[in-house]
Order: structure tokens, then C-alpha cells, then sequence
């Protein structure tokens, strides 16, 4: 545990003093701050609007705004990660590979399971420490909301956040470790969660058995649960075993490139 | 310290390392010798347990580094050919990550990065990021970083490539300091490397072994004759006649400078003879001015070629 731990602090310092990391999260903050002005400022006129027929013409049940900011800015933010988790991830391994100091890290006395646990949990922590400002303004906006803010739909959104990450992670360090050039691992990576984000996209709502897997094994599918408040274990179970499938295969990776001519 | 046996590596049909043995005992210093792409590498990379072996056995300090891989890497510093440094850390700051991968009590480490920062000369530099230093100085650091969890083998991959000639003599002066209390194995393709560091030499072609033994055994042994030079003011056909006519004198080379009427004369003579004091009484007694005279011992560099040069033309010849 103690190596777990020095390899984090390792990467952790990596991450603070690389210019890479600040122009992700930057990005990421930049973005996520424009889509949630906009959706917020969208809604309201919306809101105000209906309300203004309503009041004309009767009958109209009144928007939720508060839910439906949360929901759409949720969605926002997913899609947001998909873009810009394979910047994060492409230098996990290939850049220790180019450099040669992934032959230290396999010379030293510490395990396969080590590493690959060091560095999830640090890239995990940058990832909270990127999403942390948006909570900041949501429960901001939220404070002042009315209806009552649906503060139980901001926490499943969160959650489904980590859980997004957390698998979009494990897959892009896996990517990552299967080769020695960084911006392959990117493109790599972006392929691979397109896939994913997509896989459903032909057989939905087409009721097969094959269009239930592909629906099952779409990562957009398991995240709209959450933006909708809903915590199913289906989907919890989903992101667990894509993080711990991303985690194995690197391991399975970094043992392969002891085999492999290096 | 270090046992190998038949130790074999191929990477599909390219055998790198083919059955070699050697042991190295306790605070020995032994030199791998061999032209590029012989398997010195490789076998070090079998021996620090960052490649498996294909067959064969290696054990450091009694572990099999297979078997046993985590031990023996608590036990090694390895500097590989390329330092692997994390460029954008400070000196002090990478020692002390490889300090705790390296289980480094936290007790000890300050005073263990301290010492390897002694040691290597790099004192100066701690607070400097490594993207900024020269070549010369990440090689030490990566020297200080195969040292800092004092361990009882080192196994150091071209120590001294990229640094300048006074550097050289620095890590040279080093790597025999350490001899005694550590267990030595480095890489060179320099050869007075191994002359000057090296209690034993494993001369690697190809990847066998092509010799093991202590410098100056493998001088003695493949010396065959003695050799002479001589520096002398005389007209050269003359000189060549006077010289092979001293008794063990096998084979007479002249060759003038064209300064001043001096020739440059090359004498080898049969095994065991020392020819030197005939060679320069006949000379003077024949009249010539003398300027020079000296045993030339074979170089280390010569014997490496004749163990690991394969002249097709040579071999052409042998089987007709």
C-alpha cells in the first residue's frame, strides 16, 4: 500500500506541474460554465414564457426548472468527458514507455497491482478536483431555486459523474499502456468511448436480444439514469465492471510488455 | 552474489542470449564487453527481473529472479542504458520517489539521498529540475538513482556514456569505491573501461560468451608474442636486414616518416623471447642514431577483436 501511495504522490506531482493538466480542466471548466449559464438562461425564458401562456390560457402544468437544468446540464457534462478524459489518460503509461522509466517501475520492488492502483486513484482525484468548481456553482444556483431544488437528482448526477469517469478512466490508462506514443493512445481512446456512446444507436428500441446487449454495453444509456435521479444498480454494477475491466487489462498489458521486445 | 546458468533468451527466432554462465562473488566487479546487439542488455534485463528468461537460471543472493523477483529487486540498482528519469521533477524529488518505491524506510531516506547525491557528485543540483541539466548530469542522477537504497548489487548499463572525460574518471573512481561492499556488474563497449574498473571481464558476442577472465589474464593470454618498436635514423632496406637477423626475431616491419631520415620499425618476436637488448646493441653497433625503443603489449581492444571479429574472407580461406 505504501508503494500504491508513492506512486500516487508521483502522479499526483505530475499532474500539478504538467501543462497539460490545467488546459484540460481549464477547457472542461470553460465549457461546463458557458452550457450552464446558457442552459439556466434558456429554461428560465422558457419557464417564463409557459407560465406567461399559462396565465393566458389555464391549464398548463408549470415548468421544474431546477430539474431540468440539473438534467440537461448533467448531459452536458457527460458528453463533455468523453471529449476530454482521453487527454487525461493518453500519457498514463505510453509517456513512462517513451521515457524508460517504466523499466524503474518494473526493476523496483513493487507490484504490477501497485502501479496500476496508484495511478487510477491519482487520475481519479484530478478528475473530482476538475468537476468540484461546477458543484460549487450548481448548489449556488440551486439555493436560490424555486421550486425547491431537487438536491437528491444533484447527488445521483455526481455519482453518475464519478462513475463515468472512474470507467472512462481505467479504459483510457489501459489504451494508454499499449503503446508508446501518446497522441495514438488519444485518438485510440476517443475511438473507443465513441464506440461506446454509440453502440446503441442502431438497435435502439428494436427490441432483439442483440440490441438489448449493445443497449446494455452503451455508457450514455446507464448515465441518463442518473440525470434523471434514478440510482440503479444495473448501472452501478455497469461502471464498476468497466472500471475493473480497464484495470485488469492494464495489468494483463504491463505483464504482456515483459514478454515483448521492449 | 550472482549465479547464472545457461541463461537463454529469444525473441522468436532470434536467440539474444544463448546459454551463458558466470558467477560473480561478493564486492566483485565484473565488465560485460561486446559489440552492440551482443546480449548485454538483455541479460542484464533478465537479472534486475525485467525480462523473463527464456531458459536457464539466474539467481542474486541465492533468489532466482523469477521465482523470487520481488526479492531480488529490493536487492539491485539498476541504471539502465537509457536513465529513466521523470524529466520534470527536481533531483531531490525523484530520488526520493525512487527512494520509496525502492522501500526506503522513511527514516533512512533523507540521509540515503543525501548520500547518493555525495556519492555521484550532484550535490549542487538537488533543487534543479532534470529537464534542465546536461547530459552528463542526468546520467548521474540515474547513477545516483541505481544507489540511493544502498543496494548490494549494482548493475550499471553504459555508466559512463554521455559524460565528459573528467566525468568519466569521476564515475570510474566511484564504481571502484563501491567494489567491496557492493556487487558490481557494467556494460561498456569502451574497452580501457574495463582494464581500469573491472576485477573480471565476460567478453559477450553474439550472445554467447566468448571469454571470461581478469584483464590482464586475457592480455597475457592472447599476446602469443612480444612486439617491439623502434624509432630509428637509418635507410630502411638496411635496418630490415640488420633486424631479422637477430635471433626469435619472426617478422620485421620498416616504415619511414620521411622526417630527417627516420624510419618507424615493428618487431615481433617468438613467444617468451625478450629480443629488446640484441635489438639495440645491433643498431648502435651498426652505427644508427637510436631514438627510440619499447615493448608494445597487445591492448585489451586488440583481443576484443580477435575473440569477437569474424572475418569471412579468413574463415573463406580456411575451408579450401
Amino acid at each position: 500500500m505504501r508503494n500504491c501511495y508513492a506512486i500516487y504522490r508521483k502522479e499526483m506531482g505530475h499532474y500539478f506541474v504538467s501543462p497539460l493538466a490545467y488546459i484540460v480542466v481549464g477547457v472542461f471548466l470553460i465549457l461546463a460554465g458557458f452550457f450552464f449559464s446558457n442552459i439556466l438562461a434558456v429554461l428560465i425564458r422558457q419557464a417564463f414564457e409557459a407560465s406567461m401562456q399559462s396565465m393566458q390560457f389555464g391549464g398548463m402544468a408549470p415548468i421544474d426548472v431546477p430539474s431540468l437544468v440539473l438534467r440537461n446540464f448533467f448531459g452536458v457534462l457527460g458528453s463533455l468527458l468523453l471529449f476530454l478524459t482521453p487527454m487525461l489518460t493518453m500519457g498514463v503509461y505510453s509517456e513512462e514507455r517513451k521515457r524508460g522509466t517504466m523499466e524503474l517501475l518494473m526493476t523496483s520492488p513493487i507490484t504490477d497491482v501497485e502501479i496500476v492502483l496508484g495511478k487510477f486513484l491519482a487520475s481519479l482525484t484530478l478528475f473530482v478536483i476538475m468537476l468540484a468548481p461546477t458543484a460549487l456553482y450548481q448548489a449556488y444556483a440551486l439555493w436560490h431555486a424555486d421550486p425547491v431544488a431537487p438536491w437528491r437528482l444533484l447527488l445521483s448526477g455526481y455519482l453518475g459523474l464519478l462513475l463515468l469517469g472512474g470507467g472512462l478512466l481505467a479504459i483510457g490508462a489501459f489504451l494508454s499502456s499499449l503503446t508508446e506514443n501518446q497522441l495514438i493512445s488519444a485518438v485510440l481512446t476517443f475511438g473507443v468511448f465513441l464506440i461506446l456512446w454509440v453502440i446503441d444507436f442502431g438497435s435502439r428500441g428494436m427490441g432483439s436480444d442483440l440490441g438489448a446487449v449493445l443497449e446494455y454495453l452503451s455508457v450514455t444509456r446507464h448515465y441518463d439514469d442518473f440525470t434523471r435521479g434514478v440510482v440503479d444498480t444495473t448501472a452501478v454494477i455497469y461502471y464498476a465492471s468497466l472500471m475493473l475491466i480497464g484495470l485488469f487489462l492494464t495489468m494483463r498489458s504491463l505483464d504482456s510488455m515483459r514478454w515483448r521486445r521492449a | 552474489m550472482i549465479e547464472v546458468q545457461d541463461l537463454t533468451k529469444s525473441y522468436g527466432p532470434v536467440t539474444a542470449v544463448d546459454h551463458i554462465s558466470f558467477t560473480v562473488k561478493k564486492g566483485e566487479i565484473l565488465g560485460f564487453l561486446g559489440p552492440n546487439g551482443a546480449g548485454k542488455t538483455t541479460t542484464m534485463r533478465i537479472l534486475t527481473g525485467y525480462l523473463p528468461a527464456t531458459g536457464g537460471t539466474a539467481k542474486v543472493a541465492g533468489f532466482d529472479v523469477f521465482n523470487d523477483s520481488m526479492e531480488v529487486r529490493r536487492r539491485i540498482g539498476y541504471l539502465p542504458e537509457n536513465p529513466p528519469l521523470y524529466t520534470d521533477m527536481s533531483v531531490a524529488t525523484y530520488l526520493d520517489f525512487v527512494a520509496r518505491i525502492k522501500n526506503v524506510s522513511s527514516a533512512d531516506r533523507a540521509r540515503r539521498i543525501d548520500a547518493a547525491l555525495e556519492m555521484t557528485n550532484i550535490t549542487d543540483k538537488r533543487d534543479e529540475l532534470i529537464k534542465r541539466l546536461s547530459r552528463g548530469y542526468k546520467q548521474r542522477v540515474g547513477l545516483a538513482q541505481a544507489l540511493v537504497h544502498d543496494p548490494d548489487v549494482i548493475i550499471l548499463d553504459e555508466p559512463t556514456v554521455g559524460l565528459d572525460p573528467k566525468q568519466i574518471i569521476e564515475v570510474r573512481k566511484l564504481i571502484k569505491g563501491l567494489a567491496g561492499s557492493h556487487t558490481i556488474i557494467l556494460s561498456t563497449h569502451i574497452l580501457p573501461e574495463v582494464s581500469m574498473t573491472c576485477d573480471r571481464v565476460v567478453i559477450i558476442n553474439r550472445g554467447k560468451i566468448a571469454a571470461v577472465d581478469t584483464p590482464e589474464n586475457l592480455t597475457m593470454q592472447l599476446k602469443g608474442g612480444e612486439r617491439v618498436h623502434l624509432e630509428v635514423k637509418a635507410p630502411e632496406k638496411p635496418l630490415r636486414d640488420l633486424l631479422t637477423q637477430v635471433v626469435g626475431v619472426r617478422r620485421v616491419s620498416v616504415e619511414s616518416h620521411g622526417t630527417a631520415g627516420r624510419v618507424s620499425a615493428t618487431v615481433e618476436a617468438a613467444e617468451g623471447k625478450d629480443v629488446r637488448s640484441e635489438l639495440a646493441a645491433r643498431v648502435v653497433g651498426a652505427g644508427y642514431e637510436l631514438y627510440e625503443l619499447r615493448g608494445v603489449s597487445l591492448s585489451l581492444e586488440d583481443i576484443f577483436l580477435q575473440l569477437t571479429t569474424e572475418d569471412p574472407a579468413l574463415n573463406q580461406s580456411a575451408n579450401h
